[in-house]
């Protein structure tokens, strides 16, 4: 399962097996950040490439992402697009039924900053961390899968780096 | 028939209410129709023998001047393999357009998008709604003189 190798350090194997020894954080993260449930929508064309890294070729399935049909199940939102007024609504609605802990990653130009709708798009969010906030935006028109790969990595890292007492205080 | 041969058939029959033919290349030739009377002209274009307009390809609002909005209907005969334009001014101060909405079914959602973008009033047409803009929207976009709102929904649009 290559358990033991995630969890490195403050590991402690016992030689007769099925017995070790670690930290309660490392445990938790490294489950976590295995099984990234990914909620499940696409906005433009960016989503075209999100498909495409969850297809068989770069296969988000290995990182433990699958998307899920419902918020209440995920652990983060992939913001895959552009991100108009009539849609922020929802995406806010989405994000405020996802349980804790979660992560936003804001995928592409257009959910990153409007992209090219930034002057006369009228109808366009200039950035949707302007509704939620995003833990990694990765650039890009669109980004290609290893990009959005790289932005699930760095959640991962973020992940890793959590505490559960820690995140209990920056709760508050 | 070509261009010239619909406007004088239109003319036998409405007289007045239908305009010049345009014929400056390089867009579609075109004729102007008074717009009060668009749904019946649109009804004898469809019903007519000799020109069978079965099918509405596009209907678009236009931002056409300073003081008018315009209607264009894109019409295509697949029996007679004909094509025709017609166009309609509205002033902006009234803009009344009659639907044809009952004439070709299509043009229910196309006249809820030109209302949508113009806010010309299609008079008889069946559910007048915006269709991509948030109902609560303020103001019609593709005018020419549309102001993006500052806030929506305690969200800041300009960038």
């Amino acid at each position: 399962m290559g358990l033991l190798n995630k969890l490195d350090a403050h590991v402690e194997q016992f030689e007769s097996g099925n017995i070790i020894i670690t930290t309660a954080d490392k445990l938790m993260n490294w489950s976590r950040l295995s099984s990234m449930w990914q909620m499940f929508f696409g906005l433009a064309c960016c989503a075209i490439e999100m498909m495409a890294t969850s297809a068989s070729h770069y296969d988000l399935d290995r990182f433990g992402i699958i998307p899920r049909p419902s918020p209440r199940h995920c652990d983060i939102i992939l913001v895959s697009g552009t991100v108009t007024l009539k849609m922020a609504t929802r995406i806010k609605r989405l994000w405020d039924q996802m349980p804790e802990p979660k992560y936003c990653l804001s995928m592409g130009s257009c959910s990153n900053c409007g992209g090219p709708y930034w002057e006369h798009g009228y109808h366009v969010l200039k950035g949707v961390d302007r509704i939620i906030p995003v833990d990694v935006y990765v650039p890009g028109c669109p980004p290609r899968p290893e990009a959005l790969l790289e932005g699930l990595l760095k959640i991962q890292e973020k992940i890793r780096s959590q505490s559960l007492a820690k995140h209990e205080a920056k709760k508050i | 028939m070509d261009i010239n041969e619909i406007h004088n058939l239109l003319k036998t029959v409405f007289e007045d209410a239908i305009g010049e033919v345009k014929t400056d290349k390089p867009v579609d030739p075109y004729i102007f129709v008074e717009a009060g009377k668009i749904n019946v002209i649109s009804f004898f274009l469809r019903d007519e023998e000799r020109l069978q307009f079965d099918s509405l390809s596009c209907l678009s609002g236009v931002d056409y001047d300073k003081d008018n909005l315009a209607v264009v209907y894109h019409l295509y005969s697949f029996a007679l393999n004909q094509k025709l334009v017609v166009k309609v001014l509205v002033p902006k101060s009234n803009p009344v357009v009659p639907t044809v909405s009952d004439v070709w079914a299509t043009a229910n959602w196309h006249e809820r998008e030109a209302f949508d973008m113009f806010g010309m009033t299609f008079e008889g047409h069946p559910d007048l709604r915006r269709i991509l803009c948030p109902e609560d929207w303020e103001g019609y976009p593709l005018r020419k003189d549309y102001k993006v709102q500052e806030f929506y929904n305690g969200m800041k649009v300009p960038y």
